[in-house]
């Protein structure tokens, strides 16, 4: 455990995820079943089309997910003021692909907008009863938060499975349980931009989002409204993780790993650390999105299901690191 | 001024507090003691609206504590309580700077960075400053969250069991402080204490309660004789006079 | 008064087979009874397994609230059969003899299981911690499962899904002989130690305190239970919250802990859950496929519900 905030931090690894994400963006503009050559850009109108409509938005996906993802992990983490929770495992995702499914069941010719407007709501509903029970543990086990989260998560998950089997949609349901990254093209992601909104909107309410992580009477103490910055919390999490169900589907891992690693190295100061939880969570989620398109080239393996083998294996060592030192 | 009026509380039928009237002025530091279970931290919550109030009133400079918003008696009230326990990962003088929030919210000034520093210095935080809190012993990070107190710089501290894990070289250190702010800022420190020799040596004033009532209020002297020590405590204890100041051998 | 519980279980048990096999009787009455009987032999072997797998890893966990499911074994039985696919090739896999590829995914299952468990147990893990891990363990066993899945074939997605559901249809019936006595004797060893488990139940110390060996007791029980698991994962897929949904429904109505007792209502209510589930939902809704889904639905909230409770406290 790191005791104190290095004053290096912020540079070296500014640098480092700065360089690894040009590299990995390039890489994931350049890989695919078709090769794409960056010289060609200029005189091959080929190329370009495949560029804008396929490769640049894949790109951009990915890594407006990640770093989605990853913020929604935070504010989550924040709000339950316990590290171990996440959307995708505390039921927010499932609940918005709850939303999606009854959107689709009601309104099959509403617009995406629209029914990921109602996955945001039925996100929010899902959440606040998660954060309402969460609260109620007790603080001193820490692991029954999200092992409830989990369950909780499953038992939603299993509404759905039944509703999309009634319903004859189980195809529809396994695109957004699944997250997965070959479907995006032009026209199909831009939504994901709200999630860009939605971190930027965290940025903002930084120091109100760290003073609801030191309790609620702290929070009144120092006159926040603590209610209503937990509300706006839950607006913002249920949001990034309706976006990312509807468009990608559920991603595990990215919200857990990569905040609990930002804050081992440089604390819990939101305002401080938005930025490295966002670029690293983009960083993460498009270096896997890029293994799974190399690891069985030219076919393509889902970026949940790499995730869940390279997130699990880091959440794993966490528990472990967190449990060796008490 | 703290205005306390016909104040009770109870908690699924259980009474926590009953009819408690009290004005505390301004100026001073008045000491809350008495034993466990008597109601001493129910109210201090209270009076710093962390609890809704079920029955009577209560106002800070003629402000009622329910209606007032939040943010206002931020700058006016600041409160300690006694289970301080901060999980997040933040440094000394990141934690202290949020004693500030109520002034700047968020966006802090010259002004809030060099009270930080003061309240760092104030405390022997200096050298921990970039130190992670969930990384410091108990007694260290109980100085960091009085000094968080402190540095929100209002007319009121309401402190619950500040010296908690807190060695007799900072429990000291902490009392001559807020007898400090209390003589030269004119501030209104109101404290619940365990150690009732503190309370004897630096408080102004004395409120004892027990079963949630208040037993006894005045002065030092008046407060602690015999006969109230064992109304409000249950057991006979001495008193001797060293240094011109009431001493309880409440140990013996 | 749990004797005549008991008796009440097991008329219940009796009807669901009853009616699963009688109910809605037509056609070549001789063939359809044929194929039922071999359809309840498999459930029952399934209910046998999961209910005394998951009494037994109760009781050397010490707790109500761990299953093998819950931490992950059947995601690991599942990982291990695809790992030896991935091993032996595709036709090296499906040159095998059945029995023997069974028997080497039971092998490989019982060492993951045994790697992974005893550690947890031996470093007195707290309780919740290894329930995350288990979790955590199990999305990481789907996650390899479904990523090796691919790696053999990019589009064997029916691999894939039908891992991730339990699916009560499609029992692998030729398994049922080989399973049918890798059960029984199991569940002969844990009834002739029944007296042993309920000590092992008391916990590690007062364990040791009263003369059991835990050590050797637990390991040998860590054993059974991934045979248990191997054998209904084998059968059915994998059911995360169906063992713990019979042991707290049978609690609740013998209302003690002593294994002697609880051991037979566990199974009772497990067969009373599965296959009269499975008849009423094939019989009055007309479609069973959904079986899965309800338990895993019911057993879910049970699980949620025991957690906040037990924080309760």
């Amino acid at each position: 455990m790191i005791d104190r905030k290095p004053r290096w931090t912020n540079w070296t690894i500014g640098l480092a995820v700065g360089l690894g994400s040009a590299l990995l963006f390039c890489l994931s503009l350049a890989v695919g079943a078709d090769d794409l050559v960056f010289a060609r850009l200029f005189d091959d109108p080929a190329t370009v089309q495949l560029f804008l409509a396929s490769r640049l938005p894949r790109t951009l996906a990915a890594m407006l997910t990640g770093a989605g993802l990853a913020i929604a992990g935070l504010i989550m983490q924040t709000l339950a003021r316990n590290r171990f929770v996440e959307p995708a495992t505390a039921g927010t995702a499932q609940s918005a692909a709850l939303g999606i499914l009854i959107a689709t069941l009601l309104f099959p010719a509403a617009t995406l907008a629209t029914k990921t407007l109602i996955a945001s709501v039925a996100a929010l509903t899902g959440t606040s009863v998660f954060l309402m029970t969460a609260h109620r543990l007790p603080p001193t086990q820490p692991y029954l938060v999200p092992l409830f989260g989990l369950v909780y998560g499953g038992v939603i998950g299993a509404i759905v499975t039944f509703v999309g089997w009634q319903a004859d949609l189980l195809q529809f349901l396994d695109i957004w349980t699944s997250g997965e990254f070959s479907g995006v093209v032009r026209g199909r992601y831009e939504l994901l931009w709200g999630a860009a909104a939605m971190i930027v909107l965290a940025w903002w309410v930084a120091d109100r989002l760290t003073v609801v992580s030191l309790g609620r009477e702290i929070s009144v103490g120092l006159g926040l409204s603590y209610q209503r910055t937990l509300q706006l919390g839950l607006v913002i999490v249920s949001v990034i993780a309706a976006l990312t169900v509807v468009i990608v589907g559920i991603i595990p891992f990215v919200g857990l790993v990569v905040p609990n690693v930002v804050s081992r190295i440089m604390g819990d100061n939101l305002r401080g650390t938005i930025p490295w939880v966002a670029g690293c969570g983009a960083f993460l989620v498009l270096g896997c999105d890029l293994l799974g398109r190399l690891l069985r080239y030219p076919y393509e393996i889902p970026v949940a299901t790499v995730m869940g083998v390279v997130g699990g294996l880091l959440f794993l060592r966490l528990m472990f690191m967190r449990s060796a030192h008490g | 001024m703290i205005l306390i009026e016909n104040v009770s509380l109870s908690y699924r039928d259980v009474p926590i507090l009953r009819g408690i009237d009290l004005a505390l002025p301004k100026g001073g530091i008045t000491a809350l003691v008495g034993p466990n279970g008597a109601g001493k931290s129910s109210l201090l919550s209270l009076v710093a609206r962390l609890q809704p109030l079920q029955t009577g009133c209560i106002s800070v400079d003629g402000m009622p504590v329910d209606t007032t918003p939040s943010r206002t008696l931020a700058q006016r009230l600041a409160i300690l309580r006694q289970d301080g326990i901060v999980a997040s990962r933040l440094t000394v003088r990141e934690l202290i700077g949020f004693g500030r929030f109520p002034h700047h919210q968020g966006r802090p000034g010259a002004l809030d960075l060099a009270l930080v520093d003061a309240a760092l210095d104030q405390f022997d935080l200096a050298a921990l400053s970039d130190r992670f809190i969930d990384t410091l012993s108990g007694g260290q990070r109980q100085r960091a969250l009085v000094a968080m107190t402190f540095c929100q710089g209002t007319d009121y501290l309401l402190l619950d069991e500040p010296l908690n894990n807190l060695d007799m070289f900072h429990a000291r250190q902490l009392m001559r402080s807020l007898r400090r702010i209390a003589d030269e800022a004119a501030r209104t420190a109101i404290i619940v204490l365990h150690d009732i020799n503190q309370a004897a040596a630096y408080a102004d004033r004395i409120v004892a309660m027990r079963d949630g009532r208040v037993i006894v209020d005045g002065p030092p002297a008046a407060v602690l004789t015999e006969e109230n020590m064992e109304a409000v405590f249950g057991y006979r204890i001495r008193i001797e006079q060293i240094a011109g100041k009431p001493f309880l051998m409440h140990h013996l | 008064m749990a004797d005549r519980r008991l008796l009440l279980l097991l008329t219940l048990a009796l009807l669901s087979v009853l009616f699963f096999m009688l109910a809605g009787l037509r056609g070549n009455i001789a063939f359809v009874l044929g194929l039922r009987g071999l359809k309840l032999l498999a459930l029952l072997q399934v209910a046998l397994s999961i209910a005394v797998s998951t009494v037994l890893f109760q009781t050397v966990t010490a707790n109500r609230i761990l299953t093998p499911s819950i931490m992950g074994l059947d995601a690991l039985y599942v990982f291990g059969q695809t790992a030896l696919v991935f091993l032996l090739g595709g036709l090296g896999y499906a040159s095998l003899n059945g029995g023997f590829k069974f028997g080497m995914e039971i092998v490989l299952m019982v060492a993951l299981a045994m790697a992974l468990l005893w550690p947890m147990l031996k470093l007195r893990m707290d309780m919740g911690l290894m329930l995350l891990m288990g979790v955590t363990l199990g999305i990481l066993f789907r996650s390899l499962q479904a990523l090796l899945a691919r790696m053999l074939d990019p589009n064997a997605f029916a691999v894939v899904q039908g891992a991730s559901f339990a699916n009560f249809n499609a029992l692998r019936t030729d398994l049922t002989l080989l399973g049918a006595i890798m059960t029984l004797v199991a569940v002969a060893f844990c009834w002739r130690a029944r007296h042993r488990l309920d000590v092992i139940a008391l916990g590690r110390d007062a364990a040791t305190g009263l003369g059991v060996h835990w050590t050797r007791s637990a390991a040998g029980l860590l054993l059974l239970v991934s045979i248990l698991v191997a054998v209904s994962t084998a059968l059915v897929g994998p059911v995360a919250f169906f063992g713990l949904l019979v042991v707290a429904l049978a609690e609740r109505v013998v209302k003690t802990q002593r294994h002697a007792v609880l051991l037979p209502a566990a199974v009772l209510v497990a067969i009373t859950v599965l296959v009269g589930g499975q008849a009423v939902l094939q019989h009055a809704l007309g479609g069973a496929s959904t079986l899965g889904v309800v338990i895993e639905f019911v057993g879910g909230l049970v699980f949620l519900i025991l957690l906040v409770q037990g924080a309760r406290k």
